[in-house]
């Protein structure tokens, strides 16, 4: 099958949704292609339509934006100006002569046929993925991320444990807390890496956010509600149990990020959810050759209309950078603005979209200032026993990872891979490539994956010419 | 790989040894490698004598370094689809078997006891039992440490040093210099910019491949299994022997197929038409494959030579300077012998086998400029190192005071 748009959104996010719908309403025919049953993201997840949810928005903030994004979908979609096609997993975007662009996808949850959809533009709008930072005991059944955590609550209305302690560090902790709370679950403790120090060395920029203040002000009187011990300053040691997880250790950081001696105490609990941030998802931009950048290397760059430096794809939301859905909505909606303009052969005037540009920048500085006070403590490496699993697909230890970089001389993640395997299993290192980096000093470096995801050898042989 | 070959063998015959390299450890071809230690693809001659020498000297290695090379005396498989093709298949292995080739020729009705999953319909095939894998980076690895050669990675080597009567005396580095009577070039494909700061020409030219790698499976594939559709070609023309798929799986689980053959320079973006090709032809032999998983794909430069044979030797043309590079696809395979020759060049003794066809200098009066011998694949050439993001070896060997 082979269908030709204007546009081809990959990712019906905040940021793919607001492109969508800017360009949309600018002309622009648009394809929407997207791995979800129903639009929305991650942020936007909505519960899976046979659960019948009567009240989906009680699990949700800003649940008016969604409405509206929602409501302008479905709008465009009766008129046929975007198409939407759903359960669409995007495994390469290529570049083809015309100059256009065909985007491959394996349709719906087997993953085994293959769809080619063709465009002129694209707007790459594929999010951010969890990190998840190993530490003894964190393959035990009953350790899941709090991404997760929140995806099951949001998308299934079911809790993963009844007892839970939810950890590690950055502003995701408090929403994933919150939600599991008010679902009914015991959250016996939230662990939160950051001190108040950390939080409060970056209060100007911080402060400079009455609205995210403010968000989180409400997510604290939640906590406090549901009585929610929070422990800032504190970590996740190991998680003990033999079949599953039973218990998790807890200790208090010294300001230099080691542990404060005599401070570790257990918690017991059936279920840990845990998270130390987001990452971007830069695989289709790499290989289609759009530059990098980012303090890591990891994220897309864009320019002031959201373009990145291959010429017909454009960038928005977290794969540009980790900031939220609010942010995601602003690079969206500027992003299919311009794509309108240049589409048509003109330069589009930035003065239309000055609002959001004025939020876009407010957003960025907001959260690379929470970027700098919320990171993973110093020394979290070297409590990883030699024993800990640090690839899980290819089950490689951190003492298989040391040694290969003390005494092989691998000084780059490229090289851990090849001489461990770390990284060359199911999820093509996208959750052990920052662990492999944190424990070898190796900087975090994209990696390049030319398939996104796994794809069946027979739909590659049945590839269409580009 | 053939730097770290060089190494260990140079260290063993009693050499002080350095090694630089501008990237990591197997960051250049070797990292993109299959690991083919590969007697049954080549015909007799040259090649064929330093494959059967280097297979020999891989045994040894892996008796010594056990598992953790992965190497894997597993044997290849050629199978042909036609009974046209067989014919020529017998008369090609008749040919290696003179040279001191195992081969086996396996009926039709046996192929499936070597190869169960194998596609229906064959007509038959042939056995190739000294054919063997091994984990090209971990072999790199493994062979430098095992040669306690100090391993400089990261540094970039700029020029050559020379003594007063213009022999080379070292190499000099972004990081400093190394004095050394003795410099081997192992930069693969990257060997031709090493020789030029030599003051001397070597027309290696790359010609990227890709590999497919497949989901982790339990041992669908047992041998390194090809067509031996080019066995047809190899008559006419020798330069177009190795464009049909090769299957095997390997000690980790994955499936791996190869390998794609493109004159464009180092252009490493992908090129779905070379990934469908690849695809293609291994559900061709094994039809259970179109539902495995492809996890990634990647491409390699391989350094080729206007007349697909390594450099290896002395270069008369600047003493004190040593080539073992342009291995092609072979690389891997031929390391060991190369390392063994360039080792007993450098300690003066007569080496084993004929060096005359790998001289470094046969090419200066082909009159060509680019090394493109025109007779395989289509395609844009380019000679610009420049662009490339992988490392260069150098294995730099000097005499024990």
């Amino acid at each position: 099958m082979t269908e030709r748009a204007h546009l081809a959104v990959v990712g019906a996010g905040p940021a793919g949704l607001a492109g969508a719908l800017a360009a949309a309403e600018r002309g622009v025919r648009v394809t929407l292609v997207d791995a979800a049953e129903q639009a929305g993201g991650q942020f936007y997840r909505q519960p899976a339509r046979p659960l019948g949810a009567r009240r989906p928005k009680a699990l949700h903030h800003q649940w008016h934006t969604w409405e509206r994004l929602r409501d302008g979908l479905e709008r465009h979609v009766s008129s046929g100006r975007i198409t939407h096609l759903t359960d669409h997993h995007v495994w390469s975007v290529q570049r083809a002569p015309g100059p256009s662009f065909a985007v491959h996808a394996l349709l719906g949850p087997a993953q085994e046929e293959g769809v080619t959809v063709r465009a002129d533009a694209v707007l790459l709008a594929t999010g951010g993925y969890e990190r998840v930072l190993p530490f003894p005991g964190w393959t035990l059944p009953g350790v899941v991320t709090a991404g997760g955590a929140q995806a099951m609550l949001k998308g299934g209305l079911v809790l993963p444990g009844r007892t839970v302690v939810v950890a590690g560090t950055g502003p995701l902790l408090l929403p994933v807390a919150t939600g599991l709370a008010a679902a009914g679950a015991r959250v016996a403790a939230l662990v939160e890496s950051a001190g108040p120090a950390a939080l409060l060395r970056h209060a100007p920029a911080l402060a400079a956010q009455p609205a995210k203040l403010a968000e989180g002000a409400w997510y604290a009187g939640r906590l406090a509600r549901h009585k929610v011990r929070v422990l800032t300053g504190h970590t996740v040691l190991e998680a003990h149990g033999t079949d599953r997880l039973e218990a998790v250790s807890v200790a208090a950081l010294r300001r230099d990020g080691r542990i404060r001696p005599g401070s570790a105490h257990r918690v017991p609990c059936d279920t840990l959810a845990v998270g130390h941030g987001m990452l971007a998802h830069t695989d289709l931009a790499g290989t289609l050759g759009c530059t990098l950048a980012g303090t890591e290397g990891t994220a897309v760059r864009a320019d002031d209309e959201q373009r990145t430096d291959v010429p017909g794809v454009w960038a928005a939301g977290e794969t540009t950078g980790i900031g939220g859905a609010a942010l995601a909505l602003a690079e969206g909606h500027i992003a299919g603005r311009s794509i309108a303009a240049r589409l048509d052969g003109r330069a589009p005037d930035p003065r239309s979209w000055a609002a959001a540009a004025r939020s876009r920048s407010r957003l960025r500085r907001f959260f690379t200032a929470l970027d700098a006070a919320y990171g993973p403590p110093a020394g979290w490496a070297e409590r990883l026993t030699g024993d800990t699993v640090v690839c899980r697909c290819e089950e490689v230890t951190a003492g298989t990872v040391r040694t290969a970089a003390d005494a092989l001389g691998a000084g780059d993640l490229r090289t851990v891979k090849l001489l461990t395997r770390a990284g060359m299993g199911w999820c093509q290192g996208r959750m052990c490539a920052p662990a492999v980096a944190g424990l070898t000093g190796c900087p975090l470096t994209a990696d390049r994956r030319p398939f996104a995801r796994p794809v069946p050898l027979g739909v590659l042989a049945g590839l269409p010419d580009a | 790989m053939v730097g770290a070959a060089c190494a260990l063998y140079a260290s063993r015959a009693g050499l002080d040894v350095r090694v630089v390299d501008r990237g990591p450890v197997a960051g250049g071809t070797t990292g993109a490698g299959e690991g083919n230690l590969l007697v049954s693809d080549k015909e007799p001659g040259p090649e064929l004598g330093l494959a059967l020498l280097s297979a020999r000297l891989w045994s040894r290695l892996g008796d010594e370094l056990g598992t953790a090379v992965e190497y894997e005396p597993k044997g290849g498989l050629v199978v042909a689809s036609a009974p046209e093709t067989l014919t020529a298949l017998r008369a090609f292995a008749g040919g290696q078997r003179r040279a001191g080739v195992r081969a086996d020729p396996v009926p039709a009705d046996q192929l499936a006891s070597l190869e169960p999953h194998l596609a229906d319909g064959m007509a038959g095939g042939m056995h190739y039992p000294q054919d063997a894998q091994v984990m090209p980076a971990l072999a790199a690895a493994h062979l430098l440490r095992a040669s306690g050669a100090p391993v400089h990675t990261g540094w970039t080597v700029t020029g050559m040093l020379r003594t007063a009567d213009g022999a080379l005396a070292g190499v000099r580095t972004d990081r400093g210099e190394l004095h050394a009577p003795a410099v081997v070039n192992a930069a693969g494909t990257w060997g031709g910019d090493l020789a030029a700061l030599a003051g001397v020409r070597l027309p290696v030219l790359p010609r990227r491949g890709f590999v497919l790698v497949t989901e982790p499976l339990p041992r669908m594939v047992r041998h390194k299994v090809y067509a031996a559709d080019y066995v047809a070609d190899v008559a006419s023309d020798s330069a177009s022997l190795r464009t049909s798929p090769v299957v095997e799986g390997t000690a980790a689980g994955p499936v791996l197929i190869g390998a794609s053959r493109e004159r464009v320079g180092f252009d490493r973006s992908l090129s779905l038409a070379a990934v469908r090709a690849l695809a293609a032809g291994a559900i061709g032999l094994f039809p259970f494959l179109e539902r495995v998983r492809a996890l990634r794909t990647y491409a390699g430069f391989r350094p080729y030579l206007p007349d697909h044979l390594p450099a290896i030797g002395p270069d008369p043309r600047a003493p004190g300077l040593f080539h073992a590079c342009g291995h092609e696809g072979a690389g891997i395979g031929l390391a060991t012998g190369t390392g063994q020759l360039i080792a007993q060049t450098l300690t003066g003794k007569t080496p084993e086998l004929d060096l005359t066809p790998f001289r470094p200098e046969r090419f200066d009066n082909d009159g060509s400029d680019t090394g493109d011998s025109g007779t395989d694949d289509s395609g844009t050439d380019d000679s610009d190192a420049a662009d490339s993001d992988t490392g260069e070896s150098d294995t730099d060997g000097g005499d024990t005071p």
